[in-house]
């Protein structure tokens, strides 16, 4: 199996990783980087839980191959809150109680801002389709779904 | 008084629903679960061999070349494991010995450097298995033509309210023989009576089953793990390895979603097994989503014939209720689920001649485990439908129908049980009025028509009689509070609700309080499970009594100093005041160093410790021939929930106009919590009712995917989801409180049943109440062509 050096940079610092070909991004963050904030829960691109940014765009990273980000950018959950200050995602999510046991809610919030980024004021319709891939299996979503338009309503 | 320094905080937050303590954690992926846990270059990766034959004798196995590949450490065999284990019913081993049962059942395990490693390591291992005829349903499993799955049943362990009967798969028949059904049936107006099918369905948490363990230096076992009942667990790991419960810890940090899966004992074992034998080096096994769909506990499917009749005043009269539980290949555990699905019979309604046979039965399909609310769920399915059948059938308004027979305090129930004070008339109330039950409005286009369902529900943890709770709670030099606890927070919120019940009952902020974790058996006082919707009511009177025990010691060492009455001192705010003398003084620093004595003459007090255990006392066994006895259960937790719907005609798609879930929980700690649960109970409830549905074709599992087994995302919600309760207070829970976490769920498929009836006059009864199916019953029924 091959091994390759790859620079990246993850929630804004510059990273120098040796990967194996076979290594999928996922696995990258949570073994070599130790950014366990993503969560594994299927490993075949369809729950979510393992949703990154790469150069902006929500992705599932169990279905990208870490040789791929040679060169890009990753945002993390971990990259979410800056100097300190929670993202207002974050914020809002606890406001309206869109937590419970939280191994969805990485993926969830990083989806969230993703959307936000490109599209500051979504409908709800818009909120709804951004989130379809993040499944969740306590909240019932509706309060998921009110923070991220709450948020939209903050920023 | 000097309140200068206290921070600012939520004194008395009992009732309030104050914001959830572990949200910082979990928003910032900070918090850990048990797979983010680091273990360093010595962490082995453990795959397990899986049987691919549903029934069949091991003739041969033979891991020569899985030991031979480079990188494996350990390859583990039934060989190893002799002892047989389970919660109620142990008749289970961690590996298959002589005999497979169902597919997916583990053979042998291996530990590798490498998950790739352990993998190829799996493929290498040889098994052949003579196939033997199997048993896929549960009906047929309990006929006398059916194969014998366990032919040692008669000599399993098992405790003395399980009754199984030798010589058959069934492993437990629980009985009701209430009254004189057959006499009753006779006086009845009206008998309906229809058989429903309700499918195996999975609890997928986003998180799947994960643990680790190792063998520490001196012999002692630890184990990493996601799980809902570290000391079950413990207890579990001792008897599969043959030791006492001092020499295994369970370390539980947070769960990423449990629903009863991570109750027990699974997978977990086959890490214990390969950690005893890799030379102390830690070993993860993690199950693939794949696994997680049929290798692990289910929720069992149920075969349920119901007969019930009424008068022409629609008083129910009698119920003839026989129900086959899919069990599968062991009932460790589903023997126990049988016993609820018997006991609580009757659903919340008054019925005086009950003739019940729940019965428990092996077949060859994965293993039967607690789904939230188990049995209940299934149960009510059938009851909630054949109760509306008969009230359009006496002709009575379906309200009117279910207040007049609901269960009410003072009824003696299905098990002649006094029933408790129960708001259920109150809950019906609440959902037929908020739904505008009985206006039936029309269809927002002509292909489209509109129906609505109600239906009521009750559920009792079901739960060894005396399953206990224990706490500490300690004080730190601030006056902030430290509560330790054995129970799990699984996403239900049970740590802020067990925070605020310390705060309120000592007499500081809920900001002061902080619960010890991870639960680690070695630290944390016992708590049974984290289960049936006990831990509010249960845990929360041993944190309640153990935080009242602080403030006792708390009270006396200041009522010495002072050399006052303890009974004239009050704490308030993080103060202790006399309500004679107005003096106060500030927890801080007396909790933990004291009151120094004027004059320079010793010392008052010490460090504060406060402790709190509760078990119920009063439940006793059931008759074993007519389940009849003083006191099955410690409560019931009763609702009623509504589902306003339009169905497509021309597609079967049912959309959810409006959700409305009423419960009485005693009393709401945390009221947005309590909405929380009901919210996503409802969706759980209503994925399960329209989606759901392990499609099982001779013991394979032909959808174990979330592209084929489809569970609700954000694009199925109703568009209104309304989470509501009532509060008869529970004689013996904290505040009055009892339990909400499972019972959301439970009567979603039969309400939705009837709502699509109302719409569409077609009763389409076994879930999952797909559009398809919908639309072939409306196709059968002449009702579109």
């Amino acid at each position: 199996m091959g091994f390759h050096q790859i620079s990246v940079k993850v929630n804004g610092n510059d990273e120098v990783v040796t990967v194996s070909s076979n290594m999928t991004l996922l696995r990258m963050l949570r073994e070599s980087l130790a950014l366990t904030g993503t969560k594994n829960g299927c490993a075949a691109g369809e729950c979510g839980a393992c949703t990154v940014m790469l150069n902006g765009e929500p992705v599932n990273s169990c279905m990208v191959l870490a040789v791929e980000v040679d060169g890009q950018e990753i945002t993390t959950i971990e990259g979410l809150a800056k100097d300190g200050q929670l993202d207002v995602v974050q914020k809002t999510i606890i406001e309206k109680g869109g937590v419970q046991c939280g191994f969805c809610t990485p993926g969830m919030l990083i989806s969230a801002r993703a959307l936000l980024n490109r599209n500051p004021h979504p409908t709800e319709e818009q909120v709804v389709e951004a989130l379809v891939g993040n499944l969740c299996r306590c909240t019932g979503y509706s309060r998921i779904i009110e923070s991220v338009q709450a948020a939209a309503e903050h920023s | 008084m000097a309140n200068t320094d206290t921070k600012p905080g939520t004194m008395n937050p009992v009732g309030k629903s104050v914001q959830r303590l572990d949200v910082m954690e979990k928003v910032t992926g900070a918090a850990h679960y048990t797979d983010d846990i680091p273990f360093g270059n010595s962490l082995l990766y453990g795959r397990v061999k899986r049987s691919t034959v549903a029934h069949g004798l091991i003739k041969r196995i033979d891991v020569s070349k899985a030991r031979a590949l480079p990188g494996v450490k350990v390859v583990v065999t039934g060989e190893d494991f002799p002892n047989l284990i389970g919660l109620y019913l142990k008749d289970k081993t961690v590996f298959a010995r002589d005999r497979v049962r169902f597919i997916g059942e583990a053979i042998a395990a291996v530990a590798a450097t490498s998950e790739e490693i352990a993998e190829k390591a799996i493929e290498l291992i040889e098994v052949d298995i003579e196939p033997l005829p199997a048993v896929f349903d549960a009906e047929f499993g309990a006929s006398k033509d059916a194969p014998l799955i366990h032919p040692d049943l008669a000599n399993y362990e098992c405790p003395n309210f399980i009754f199984p009967v030798p010589g058959t798969n069934i492993s437990n028949h629980f009985k009701i023989r209430k009254g004189n059904t057959e006499e009753a049936f006779k006086k009845c107006a009206v008998i309906m009576e229809k058989k429903f099918r309700v499918p195996h369905v999975q609890h997928v948490p986003i998180e799947p089953h994960i643990a680790v363990a190792q063998v520490e230096p001196d012999g002692d076992v630890t184990v990493w793990a996601a799980s809902q009942s570290p000391f079950s667990q413990r207890s579990s790991f001792a008897k599969a390895l043959g030791v006492s419960e001092s020499k295994i810890r369970v370390i539980a940090g947070y769960v990423g979603g449990g629903f009863g899966c991570k109750a027990g004992v699974t997978m977990e074992n086959v890490a214990v097994a390969l950690a005893s034998k890799s030379g102390g080096r830690p070993v993860k096994v993690r199950l693939t989503r794949e696994e997680e769909f049929f290798t692990n506990f289910v929720r069992q499917g149920l075969i349920i014939n119901l007969k019930i009749g009424c008068d022409a005043q629609g008083n129910v009269l009698a119920m003839e209720n026989n129900q086959w539980w899919d069990g599968g290949a062991s009932t460790e555990y589903g023997v126990n689920i049988t016993r609820a699905g018997g006991y609580n019979s009757s659903g919340p309604f008054d019925i005086p001649n009950i003739t019940t046979n729940a019965m428990c039965v092996y077949t060859n399909h994965p293993i039967g485990g607690a789904y939230r609310g188990f049995g209940m769920s299934e149960l009510h399915a059938g009851i909630i439908q054949v109760m509306d059948m008969l009230a359009e059938k006496i002709g009575m308004d379906k309200v009117e129908f279910l207040k007049k027979n609901a269960i009410q305090g003072g009824d003696f129930n299905v098990t002649g049980m006094k029933m408790h004070p129960v708001g259920l008339q109150d809950c019906i109330d609440k959902v037929a009025k908020e739904l505008n039950f009985s206006v039936k409005e029309k269809g927002s286009s002509p292909t489209k028509r509109r129906g609505k369902g109600i239906g009521i529900v009750w559920k009792a943890p079901s739960m060894p009689p005396n399953a206990g709770s224990s706490a500490e709670v300690r004080l730190n030099e601030d006056g902030s509070v430290t509560v330790s606890v054995g129970g799990q927070e699984i996403g239900q919120g049970t740590f802020t609700v067990m925070a605020q019940i310390a705060a309120e009952a000592l007499g500081v902020a809920y900001e002061m309080v902080k619960i010890e974790g991870p639960v680690d058996t070695r630290y944390s006082p016992y708590e049974w499970q984290t289960v049936a919707s006990r831990l509010t009511w249960s845990m929360g009177n041993a944190v309640r009594r153990a935080a009242e025990d602080a403030r006792k010691n708390i009270l006396e060492m200041v009522a010495e100093a002072w050399g006052e009455n303890p009974a004239n001192l009050d704490i308030k705010n993080g103060y202790v005041v006399s309500m004679k003398s107005e003096e106060s003084i500030s927890l801080k620093n007396i909790v933990v160093y004291g009151i120094p004595r004027p004059g320079d003459q010793g010392w008052i007090g010490g460090p504060v410790l406060g402790r709190g255990t509760f078990m119920p006392s009063y439940v006793t066994n059931l008759d074993k021939d007519t389940g009849q006895g003083a006191r099955a259960v410690v409560h019931y937790t009763t609702g009623c929930q509504g589902i306003d719907i339009e169905i497509d005609t021309e597609t079967g798609k049912i959309e959810i106009i409006k959700a409305v879930s009423v419960f009485d929980v005693g009393k709401a700690i945390n009221p947005d919590l309590v909405k929380a649960q009901i919210e996503g109970g409802f969706i759980q409830g209503m994925s399960s009712a329209i989606f759901e549905e392990m499609k099982l074709v001779n013991g394979v599992m032909k959808n174990p995917s979330f592209v084929d087994y489809r569970i609700a995302t954000t694009a199925d919600l109703p568009r209104e989801n309304i989470a509501m309760f009532v509060e008869t207070a529970q004689d013996d829970g904290p505040w009055g409180a009892r339990g909400i976490g499972e019972h959301p769920m439970t009567p979603t498929i039969g309400v939705l049943a009837n709502a699509i009836y109302d719409a569409v006059g077609v009763r389409v009864s076994n879930p999952p109440l797909s559009a398809e199916k919908i639309y072939l019953a409306m196709l059968e029924a002449g009702v579109v062509s």
